[in-house]
């Protein structure tokens, strides 16, 4: 048994939000480089220069690279060896939240009730979190600052085994072609197969946190991957959709077991603003 | 390929010169306006009641900037997807507004809109907010305060990178 404060967890889930909206990363900032050269459109390369020279002045002013920093999408994976004392966990990962949104400089953009109550809640809580038990003693953290471009693009469909591989392609092609340039291309693609309905939308959350060049560790997935990755880029979105040959930087699929009757496919898109960030505690 | 300058606000000759496609760098004042200062400004045309700002020959950022850290300006400012705005766009538009700077697509309505009343849809890039914001050189509240985020401020901006969307005459880059 080994004890943890959650005030540790709090102080990591505010250096992990401030981290993840100021550095997008060196490898993803290479990625786009790649991508630039390989664009033949002037108008291509121009705004992937204004993205790539973005993120540089994030990193160095320690500003939010989007002003939209999103929902605090916090997943914690806990050793069940664990003990945890201080105050509650949730309270201590919503006090973590506030105060990277307060210390940070960074909006604000959670409001009270979706429909009845439109009225900022004036700290970025409440947190979206979500738990899961592991083996051993420590505390995993990953966060997410979704914005909201990107998350409105996304969509979930139920579809049938008969449907298969080609019905899934289809649709994860259909719902980037329609997404065109609303989200923020060049986009990741997070996609969660099987599963239930639930169980889909988020592993397509999770396919989110991956680093830019990991692939699935599935052979038959990460050549699907590859596969889907070309089709969007064939679809001539472009960099912020002016048209170009990076509609896509990468394809993330995550799969789970599922009904004898079902193929559900959720399609999870995120921005060219991949921000994320974890800890092991 | 060439890049224009542009002063704002906007006028027929200006608008008329700029076609789909064309990169333009804006120098001048402009209004923000994004979900909630939008419904807010149709829901006053329709009662008759006078608008925050005159529109006409304006142009209506959609953003909705993060804070300014101390000795800034203003927090980084990239623009939010125009389609939200959609509902309300038409009739700030048959009121005088001429350009609109956002994006992502627009319905028919707001490009017959646009067609109709010879405005402008420019883009900037979608998450470049940090670069962006190094071109707002001023920002001063004009009214609905209460939205925080989205109230709508007056910026003067310079040499604001954006590229022509969708023309005066329906020109489309995005198809």
């Amino acid at each position: 048994m080994r004890e943890i404060n959650t005030l540790l967890i709090k102080d990591a889930i505010t250096e992990l939000f401030l981290k993840a909206n100021f550095s997008i990363g060196e490898k993803m900032i290479q990625r786009l480089e790649i991508a630039k050269q390989q664009e033949t459109s002037e108008t291509a390369k121009y705004v992937l220069e204004q993205i790539i020279e973005n993120d540089r002045i994030a990193e160095r002013e320690q500003i939010p690279m989007c002003q939209d920093t999103g929902l605090a999408i916090v997943f914690l994976e806990i050793g069940q060896e664990v003990f945890l004392t201080g105050q509650s966990i949730n309270e201590a990962i919503n006090e973590g939240v506030a105060e990277a949104y307060e210390k940070g400089f960074l909006r604000k953009s959670v409001v009270i009730d979706p429909l009845f109550n439109r009225i900022n809640t004036k700290n970025n809580t409440p947190a979206i979190i979500y738990y899961d038990y592991i083996n051993g003693d420590k505390i995993k953290i990953n966060v997410l600052p979704k914005g909201a471009g990107s998350e409105n693009m996304s969509q979930i469909k139920m579809l049938t085994p008969a449907d298969g591989i080609e019905g899934m392609k289809r649709f994860v092609v259909e719902c980037v072609r329609q997404a065109g340039p609303n989200p923020c291309p060049p986009i990741i693609v997070g996609v969660g197969v099987g599963g239930s309905f639930e169980k889909a939308a988020l592993l397509s959350k999770k396919a989110l946190m991956r680093e830019i060049d990991e692939t699935s560790h599935y052979p038959q997935y990460a050549e699907l991957e590859k596969e889907l990755l070309q089709e969007i880029n064939n679809l001539n979105i472009g960099p912020a959709g002016l048209k170009g040959k990076t509609t896509c930087l990468s394809v993330n699929i995550e799969a789970y077991p599922t009904h004898i009757a079902a193929l559900p496919v959720a399609v999870n898109i995120g921005c060219h603003a991949y921000r994320h960030a974890a800890i092991e505690i | 390929m060439e890049i224009k300058h542009v002063k704002l606000p906007l006028d027929y000759e200006k608008i008329i010169a700029l076609k789909a496609g064309d990169r333009v760098l804006l120098t001048g004042y402009l209004y923000t306006a994004r979900d909630a200062a939008h419904k807010r400004l149709k829901e006053s045309l329709e009662k008759n009641e006078t608008l925050p700002f005159d529109l006409s020959g304006q142009t209506l950022y959609y953003v909705g900037p993060a804070p300014a850290k101390p000795g800034y300006v203003v927090g980084p400012a990239g623009p939010t997807t125009s389609y939200r705005m959609d509902p309300y766009t038409p009739a700030l538009l048959d009121h005088g507004l001429k350009g609109m700077i956002g994006k992502g697509i627009r319905n028919q309505t707001v490009i017959d809109a646009i067609i109709r009343n010879q405005c402008v849809y420019f883009a900037a890039v979608g998450g470049a907010a940090a670069l962006i914001s190094k071109t707002i050189k001023s920002k001063e509240l004009i009214d609905y305060e209460d939205l925080g985020t989205e109230a709508i401020f007056k910026l003067y901006v310079e040499e604001f990178p954006v590229v022509v969307v969708i023309d005066a005459f329906g020109n489309n880059l995005y198809q």
